[in-house]
């Protein structure tokens, strides 16, 4: 694996570690951090900002039973939280996303394959296969797109995207992304703008506006 | 525990005394420490003190339940927390569960390096330093960020706020700690 060369912005970061980031941010942002060492550094010093302002803020005295009913409660048993393994190209986060399923493609023509992860108003992830050579279809996007390298490379006007970079297009760039020679290149996805063609197109079309 | 330790914090220690020996004492310290400062961190944030008092109860038991998670050579007590804390936070808010990265595991059998999580913690000293030094404004700015108030591009458009300057210290500290650590197991 070659090193990875685009990383998250520190806002963007810092608005993750704050947990103020829309969703399907979030599921990128965690599986990029999952790839890369240099972001997960990154990310473990905003959560130490994070920490100076907990130790930091103005103390509001708790209830003096507080202490005793949560003692009592240490030996009750509790369901642990699920843990989401990497398996092969997809880090934990993604796996959580998929349910732990293997990805179900579905053909959106020129040989690319995309599968939806999670889609709503407040965004989508999705998973896109995109065979060596090939564009990824002509799309718009009206919000923020963040797209992940999690197998091959494609490269567009910006430069080449390798495994575990991260490129993040807003509307105002005008970008034609080519899978490069290889393996087939596929990438996590996530925009948090509004599928708003749903109710719209006729069903038939929509697999091809959801890009 | 070795000699070295006792310069260890205390917060360190009580939170490492729970991980391995699952010290009920030093759980009640952590609770005296922390639970004051976790309510007052909700309340910041908008929360009733009845609200605010039931996720302090959720992360406290966290906290004594994830433990085995904590790592100081990595995070330092009230960072750990603080994520534990916002993590519980938006998973009620939203209700579904947050995406983290994959947690790194500790190999078994790693023993822990007293001078790197003295390191650590004089990093985060001055990081504290640093905080308390700043004007309130920007002080203020400093926590609206990470009690999740700022949005990724409110962040971004804040200049003049140290957030870089802040940050990168302690980011170089922990980059230059992670490379020694990684020597040192080599």
């Amino acid at each position: 694996m070659s090193a990875i060369t685009h990383h998250i912005p520190d806002a963007m970061l810092a608005a993750y570690a704050a947990g103020n980031l829309p969703h399907a941010f979030a599921v990128v942002v965690a599986s990029h951090v999952s790839l890369c060492e240099q972001c997960r550094v990154a990310l473990e010093a905003h959560q130490a900002v994070g920490g100076a302002v907990l130790e930091e803020i103005a103390a509001v005295a708790v209830s003096s039973s507080l202490k005793n009913d949560i003692l009592a409660q240490l030996d009750a048993p509790f369901r642990p939280e699920p843990v989401y393994e990497r398996n092969g190209i997809y880090p934990g986060p993604v796996i959580e996303a998929l349910k732990g399923r293997a990805p179900r493609w579905k053909k959106l023509g020129m040989g690319v394959r995309q599968d939806i992860l999670t889609a709503d108003t407040n965004g989508s992830v999705r998973l896109l296969y995109i065979p060596p050579g090939q564009a990824v279809p002509d799309h718009s996007h009206s919000g923020l797109e963040l797209t992940l390298v999690l197998q091959g490379s494609f490269s567009d006007e910006t430069g080449r995207f390798g495994v575990g970079d991260l490129e993040i297009a807003d509307e105002d760039l005008e970008h034609t992304p080519i899978a490069d020679d290889g393996e087939a290149c596929i990438c996590l996805a996530a925009t948090d703008a509004r599928l708003r063609f749903r109710a719209l197109v006729p069903r038939l079309l929509q697999p091809l506006f959801q890009i | 525990m070795s000699q070295s330790n006792i310069e260890i914090s205390e917060q360190t220690q009580w939170m490492i005394a729970v991980r391995d020996n699952r010290d009920r004492a030093a759980f009640a310290a952590l609770f005296d420490f922390f639970a004051p400062r976790l309510k007052g961190f909700m309340m910041r944030s908008g929360l009733s003190a009845h609200q605010a008092e039931e996720i302090v109860q959720d992360v406290m038991l966290t906290i004594w339940r994830k433990a085995a998670m904590f790592d100081p050579h990595r995070a330092q007590v009230s960072a750990w927390i603080y994520q534990i804390a916002r993590n519980r936070q938006i998973d009620i808010a939203r209700k579904e569960r947050r995406p983290m990265p994959e947690e790194l595991k500790e190999e078994p059998g790693t023993e822990a390096d007293a001078s790197q999580i003295l390191g650590l913690e004089q990093e985060a000293g001055r990081l504290k330093q640093a905080l308390t030094k700043l004007k309130p404004e920007q002080r203020e700015m400093i926590e609206k960020a990470y009690l999740g108030e700022l949005t990724h591009q409110e962040i971004s458009a804040q200049t003049g706020l140290p957030l870089g300057t802040i940050k990168s210290r302690i980011r170089l500290g922990l980059e230059r700690l992670r490379h020694e650590l990684k020597d040192l197991k080599q």
